[in-house]
């Protein structure tokens, strides 16, 4: 533990370390000399462009891709024309850009993605340099031409190209330039000679940094930090100026007392920084220039003599990649310095000393923990701890912080444990990945930066999925967002595995898959029939739970038959609909209905559809099933839509053969009534110009009635058999209508009443003629008497009904009709009422 | 403004709250200017969810009703369809994009389907080619809107004929969404009982959807624990009968549209004193029926024969409160008598349109013709001659009484009876073509195709069975104080609502043989509860239960359920749902068929 600090340098009033990450897995024979090397942040891949040993046309540079850690990923040889620059996008994607301006996009595994290029003009000109850069909008290139002209592409995923102005005075490449992205734009910044330019998307502009005087030289070297904030220029007479990128204040300016331009530079920070840094690199000599004006100097024993190597720009600090190991170059963090200073009387520190007292079991552990306590630091102390180890790369010192912090917890009541748990945790997954066969090596902060969702898709990427499983499901993240988003990766991928049948591939599936929630087997299915694989596809949707999202796809595949199954399936009728309408235009049309006719659901929505909108295809459609009935009803209602009676008879005509196919009498039966009633209207109105046409047989009656016609209106009663209690409705009431009184004396003499007298009362009553009704009171039957003399409001003659019927009812209806003035009527009615409750 | 919806047990205003935000994302979704034109069904069910006003927030200036030609000229940015997904909607529209004058400032068009949006209506408006015209194409779903605080409905008229005449299951399909969302928004209901072909369906729905978004189960705490889908055909008696309560009866008269009435206005004359009331308005009166009126919420559920005797009450009690302005001596008292005022006056006014309206309805039910149509459904009810051919109906067709009316009897007479006679079946179906018309021979299938009316194929009879076994019939019912659900029927107790009941205590299990009577399977699901979200009951609180009825559901088999949860032991609370309310009329209506050139 006391070595913690052996690889400690003061800057300043900080400290910086570098800390070794990796002995490189790969074995490059030739360093990386003669190289392009690009690393990505974020622990990022590691391509290389390799020049071929002898120089020769028919030998092929090789490019080679290798994970952070230096495991080899993929390697081919290069057969597209010379590169200028390699980079890596946000997303893992690697560009290279060549001197004909074209760019090549390949994924991580070296397979060839799309291109694109930065201008047709640029095949002329060639491109000088180039430079990716990342940017809120997302990975952009930057390049300058032989014809000293830049051009920007700021998200290659939404190529705009942008060709800024003119530089004056420039002949061919700067002598040193870098991409700035500042206040949403994106600009150049660049140098000729002691002049320093701002090129934007309309002018270039003539720039003095604060404090940069003239006499330190030209600007041979610059860098901006990983936040675009800060700049640093170095010259050729080894001053170093560096302040704000937006050229307002100075930081410093350091002479650096060496003259040779740097092969990188680059701003070491990190976030809450007290002391930042730019790192300087030349051959043999790594340095690091505080902005304090200190500097420290990494001399060539503790750095490989002869190798090159490239530096990574991170958000807290630098990578330093060379041929056999990679390293972290940082500044020590607050709280790291607070616990491990020489002689810290930090309360963090006092804890871990406490802690390792009390694992020797030595009574000096109370002292430290008492020293503490009254200061009431303990919570603290327990917080510097946690955080510490959050900021340490290697296990046994995180695991002895974490432990100190542990048992300080122990002396403390309401102490959130929350921080403790999640470093742990989180620790634990970074020890995972950082892992040489994994290879990201993920400081805490970065991590926080980049956010678990991002570092599960990079595994993801990687296809990493057992690791990427694992860690969901020690991280309890909602499968949503966790297992099944890994599962549905991995099963995509796993569908284009040519070497695996297709029964396998659905087997593994679903046995991994299973009905994990989120995981859209559709999904897994498109990707499969993109590839090719119809037959997988289907069996996958076999397993899809949503019926209706297997339908799009299933139809996209031509199995229609299949797809109107599962359209049925999900309830969706819409969707019924939808691939009714598809094979309807793909079949013919036997084929369609019989389709149909093996679904039945879909049929009769089907027919729906016909009734609104075909009517001839419902037709056949009924034909085909002979469903004999409803083939009736069809012509029953297209009847009605026609205008000519003979048209109209011909097709009542067709539903009665239908019907009586159906062996439906009755209908069949009704509709001939309805025939032969038409055509005896059609006579009527031709020869009388009755205006009978349409109407019903009763209001057929009716107006023959009231037009005197007793003869024909008889014709019918007999013909059609309407009963007689209907037809001496109808004559009482078209009587009385008319007012022809002694017509319906005589009409109700006839014989006796089907429908009793009441009704002729009743009717009597409504023409308001009481002397009429009057006449058949009598004839009324006795049950119907009491209301028949209410109904011409005879109370007397009710109640002597009523009390002769000895009915409590009637009398009590009678009552409620009795006024004041009926004195005599009510008592006697309440007297008849007591005596026929006695009995 | 919505109030009454979360007085409830469970508060339904969360439901119309998601729907409300969901319009209104739609809606700025459009930036600037809107006019809104409207597929007229849905203007409706549209006043439950958003008042005109809060589309005016949204900057919609203008409203039309959707009709073929020329779209109105406006002075907007936006045009935005509301319809319905049906095609022949598409084709107006598509007739109104096409006839937009191109020379004007162009205005952009949005499409919101209600509820759902259509791949088959998508493609027909590209076969029209304006599906490019349209900015926006989206869907509001709009399954269950919440009508009152215990009711929720989905308008959707057609579900009876579409299930059980076209077997069209779109509208279960819907219900089975619906359900869904009041699951997301309520919480997993732990058990779902049914009976019934379409009960069936939705269930299945129900169960795969759930599977289908399984992992992204809500957590909430459940807030129904029970879930009971009935279809309409276990039930077709009851809608057939009139019915009985106050709100019941302002349905089957004057027709209740989306809480809405119109009345007939000379009863709500303002009589002013010395003035002749002889500019009579001719506007019908509406008026807005909910439990946020105080009194209706009181009145609306009792048998018609106890409204006026609640009235008198009520009178009383609002004239005393008046009178107690003599008693006010102090200043803090006018002060406080003062401030109840507003809501004395608004009771007053209320109990004023009651008054009227239990007049006018008083009118009809005192009425002879009703007294007998009551008769004789009754003696049908009871089982008394369901066998022969009834003089009444027989008079009533030579009359030429109103055909709904014939159908509702003849009808109830074949349920009664499990069928009629094929002769007495004959019979009434002769008398009604030979009176009405012959094309009603379309509108006799589709009943006989439902199973309202049907010939006897067995000579059992099991309706007597059914209803001595559920007392569908109470002799004394007691309209006052009731203490039985007969009460909404004068004596016959809803079939619907006794299944209801005898699920909750002692279960079905007590009714096996009735239930095998009733058409299609009953059965029992139950959905896990994510860990964690078991309820723990408190003593004596009562359990909720969502009744569900596919294909509708009347006035007074609510006011049945209502009185049930408000039984001091019945230990159980309804909450009711349906795709439509419905009456007889209403009913038999949407199961009429009219012969294109018939239609008025």
């Amino acid at each position: 533990m006391s070595f913690i600090t052996a690889n400690w340098n003061p800057l300043g009033e900080a400290f910086y370390r570098k800390t070794e990450l990796y002995e490189m897995s790969w074995n490059l024979r030739d360093g990386l000399r003669d190289s392009l090397v690009a690393a990505a942040p974020y622990g990022g891949p590691i391509a290389l462009l390799r020049e071929p040993h002898r120089r020769s046309p028919s030998s092929r540079p090789q490019l080679e891709i290798y994970s952070a850690s230096g495991v080899d990923i993929a390697s081919f040889p290069w057969k597209s024309g010379p590169v200028v620059q390699l980079g890596w996008t946000v997303s893992d994607e690697l560009l290279c850009i060549q001197e004909d301006g074209s760019v090549l996009i390949y994924d991580l595994f070296g397979s060839f993605k799309r291109h694109f290029t930065m201008g047709q003009e640029v095949v002329q000109t060639q491109v000088l340099e180039a430079k990716v850069f990342h940017s809120p909008y997302g990975t952009g290139v930057a390049i300058v031409t032989g014809s000293s002209r830049f051009t920007l592409a700021t998200n290659i995923d939404d190529l705009k190209l942008r060709r800024l102005p003119e530089v004056p005075g420039l002949q061919g490449k700067p002598s040193c330039w870098v991409v700035l992205t500042q206040d949403r734009q994106t600009k150049v910044l660049l140098s000729n000679g002691p002049e320093l330019y701002i090129l934007d998307n309309t002018s270039c502009t003539a720039v003095c940094p604060p404090g940069f005087s003239p006499q330190v030289g030209n600007i041979v070297q610059m860098a901006v930090s990983f936040s675009y904030k800060y700049l640093a220029l170095f010259t050729d007479t080894g001053h170093l100026w560096t302040g704000s990128s937006h050229l307002q204040d100075k930081l410093s300016e350091v002479d650096t007392k060496k003259t040779p331009t740097p092969k990188h530079m680059v701003w070491c920070r990190r976030p809450k920084s007290q002391q930042p840094s730019v790192v300087l690199m030349w051959d043999r000599l790594l340095l690091v220039a505080g902005v304090c004006g200190d500097t420290i100097q990494y001399p060539s024993n503790q750095f490989p003599l002869e190798d090159p190597c490239v530096l990574v720009g991170e958000l807290d600090g630098v990578r330093i990649i060379s041929s056999t190991n990679q390293e972290l170059l940082q500044e020590v963090p607050l709280v790291c310095q607070d616990m491990f200073k020489i002689a810290s009387m930090a309360p963090g520190a006092l804890l871990l000393e406490a802690h390792r007292e009390y694992e020797k079991s030595s009574q000096k552990a109370d002292e430290y923990l008492r020293e503490i306590k009254e200061q009431s630091m303990l919570g603290e102390a327990v917080r510097q701890c946690v955080e510490a180890a959050g900021h340490e790369y290697d296990p046994s010192t995180q695991k002895s912080l974490l432990r100190a912090a542990s048992f300080g917890k122990c002396f403390l009541t309401d102490f959130s444990p929350d921080q403790f748990v999640t470093t742990c945790r989180e620790l634990r997954v970074l020890n995972g990945v950082r892992e040489n066969g994994v290879g990201l090596p993920l400081t805490h902060t970065q991590f926080k930066q980049m956010t678990l969702q991002v570092l599960i898709d990079r595994l993801v990427y990687r296809q990493f999925y057992p690791l990427a499983i694992e860690m969901c499901r020690y991280l309890k993240i909602p499968d949503y967002q966790g297992v099944s988003r890994v599962l549905k990766h991995w099963a995509s991928c796993k569908v284009q595995q040519k070497d695996l049948s297709d029964d396998a591939i659905a087997r593994a599936v679903c046995v991994k898959v299973g009905d994990s929630p989120g995981v859209s087997y559709s999904h897994i299915a498109a990707k499969a029939y993109e590839c090719g694989r119809t037959e997988l596809a289907i069996k996958l949707l076999d397993s899809e739970a949503r019926s209706g999202e297997q339908v799009p796809l299933l139809l996209k595949m031509k199995r229609s038959q299949l797809a109107l199954s599962k359209a049925v399936e999900s309830g969706d009728t819409d969707l019924v609909y939808t691939v009714v309408s598809y094979l309807k235009n793909e079949m013919n049309r036997g084929d369609f209905f019989m389709t149909l006719r093996n679904q039945p659901v879909a049929l009769s929505l089907y027919r729906q559809f016909c009734k609104l909108q075909e009517q001839e295809t419902l037709k056949d459609l009924y034909n085909q099933d002979d469903d004999h009935q409803e083939l009736a009803n069809y012509y029953v209602t297209a009847s009605y839509r026609e205008k000519r009676l003979d048209s109209r008879l011909s097709l009542l005509q067709s539903a009665i053969d239908e019907y009586n196919k159906a062996k439906n009498e009755f209908s069949a039966k009704m509709t001939e009534d309805e025939m032969r009633l038409l055509r005896f209207q059609r006579k009527l109105d031709d020869e009388k110009g009755a205006g009978l046409l349409g109407l019903s047989l009763q209001a057929t009656m009716e107006a023959l009635l009231s037009l005197g016609l007793h003869k024909q209106t008889e014709q019918l009663y007999r013909d059609f058999r309407v009963p007689d209690k209907r037809y001496w409705w109808l004559k009482l009431m078209s009587l009385a209508e008319k007012e022809e009184w002694e017509e319906l004396e005589k009409f109700s003499k006839s014989k006796k009443s089907p429908i009793g007298y009441l009704a002729f009362v009743d009717v009597c009553m409504k023409s308001n003629n009481k002397y009429e009704a009057k006449k058949y009171v009598s004839k009324v039957t006795p049950e119907q008497k009491v209301k028949a003399h209410l109904a011409v409001s005879d109370l007397e003659g009710a109640a002597d009904a009523a009390i002769e019927r000895k009915n409590d009812a009637e009398m009590g209806a009678i009552l409620s009709r009795c006024s004041a003035s009926d004195r005599l009527l009510i008592d006697r009615l309440n007297r008849a009422r007591a005596a026929a409750a006695k009995k | 403004m919505a109030a009454h919806l979360s007085y409830g047990r469970v508060n339904l205003n969360i439901l119309r709250e998601a729907a409300r935000k969901e319009l209104r994302e739609f809606l700025d979704k459009c930036a600037g200017s809107k006019a809104i034109v409207w597929d007229e069904y849905l203007t409706g069910p549209f006043g439950l969810i958003a008042q005109y006003s809060l589309l005016k927030e949204h900057e919609v200036e203008k409203m039309f009703t959707l009709k073929s030609g020329r779209l109105p000229s406006a002075d907007v940015k936006n045009i935005i369809f509301f319809v319905r997904p049906r095609l022949e909607l598409m084709d107006i529209i598509a007739e109104n994009v096409c006839s937009e004058d191109k020379q004007h400032s162009p205005r952009d068009f949005h499409i919101l389907f209600v509820p759902r949006r259509s791949m088959l209506c998508e493609q027909r408006l590209k076969e029209q080619g304006v599906l490019g015209s349209f900015i926006n194409i989206d869907e509001y779903i709009l399954d269950l809107i919440p009508y009152d605080g215990d009711l929720l409905s989905m308008e959707y008229e057609s579900a009876f004929r579409e299930c059980y005449l076209e077997n069209d299951q779109t509208s279960l399909y819907h219900t089975a969404k619906g359900l869904m969302t009041l699951q997301a928004l309520y919480g997993t209901i732990p058990q779902i009982y049914g009976k019934g072909e379409c009960a069936r369906h939705v269930a299945n729905m129900m169960l795969r959807m759930k599977r289908e978004f399984a992992g992204s189960q809500n957590q909430i705490l459940p807030v129904f624990d029970t879930l009971l889908l009935l279809d309409r055909n276990v039930d077709l008696l009851t809608p057939v009968a009139t019915q009985l309560t106050y709100e019941g009866l302002i349905d089957e008269i004057y027709g209740i549209n989306n809480g809405y009435v119109k009345l007939p206005p000379e009863k709500f004359a303002q009589k002013k004193q010395g003035e002749a009331s002889k500019d009579l308005p001719t506007e019908p009166k509406k008026l807005q029926l909910n439990s946020a009126e105080e009194l209706y919420a009181e009145i609306r559920d009792k048998n018609f024969n106890a409204v006026g005797a609640a009235l008198s009450k009520k009178a009383k009690i609002i004239s005393a409160a008046f009178e107690e302005r003599h008693n006010a001596k102090t200043v803090g008292e006018i002060k406080q008598f003062v401030s109840q005022l507003p809501h004395m006056q608004a009771a007053r006014s209320s109990l004023a349109n009651h008054t009227s309206v239990a007049e006018l309805i008083k009118d009809i039910t005192t009425s002879e013709a009703f007294f007998d149509n009551l008769t004789v459904e009754q003696e049908f009810m009871t089982g008394v001659d369901t066998d022969k051919v009834n003089t009444y109906i027989e008079d009533s067709i030579a009359q030429k009484d109103p055909l709904i009316k014939i159908l509702r009897l003849v009808c109830m007479q074949s349920v009664c009876n499990n069928g009629l006679k094929q002769k007495v079946f004959d019979y009434y179906k002769r008398e009604i073509l030979q009176t009405y018309g012959y094309e009603h021979i379309l509108t006799l299938n589709n009943l006989e195709k439902s199973g309202l009316l049907k010939p006897q194929t067995s000579s059992r009879n099991n309706y007597p069975t059914i209803r001595k076994t559920l007392k569908l019939w109470m002799e004394d019912a007691n309209e006052q104080n009731p203490n039985d659900i007969s009460y909404v029927y004068s004596g016959y107790a809803p079939l619907s609502i006794r299944l209801t009941q005898v699920l909750a205590r002692p279960g079905w299990r007590s009714i096996e043989e009735v239930l095998k009577m009733l058409p299609g399977p009953h059965f029992e699901e139950r959905q896990q509860l994510p860990a964690g979200l078991h309820k723990k009951r408190q003593q004596g609180e009562n359990r909720t239960t969502l009744v569900f009825f596919l294909g509708g559901v009347t006035y007074a088999e609510i006011a049945a359920l209502r009185f049930l949860s408000q039984m001091e032991d019945s230990g159980m609370e309804y909450i009711i749902a349906t795709t439509k309310l419905i009456n007889g009329t209403t009913w038999i209506k949407s199961l009429m068929d009219r012969p294109e050139s018939q239609t008025p």
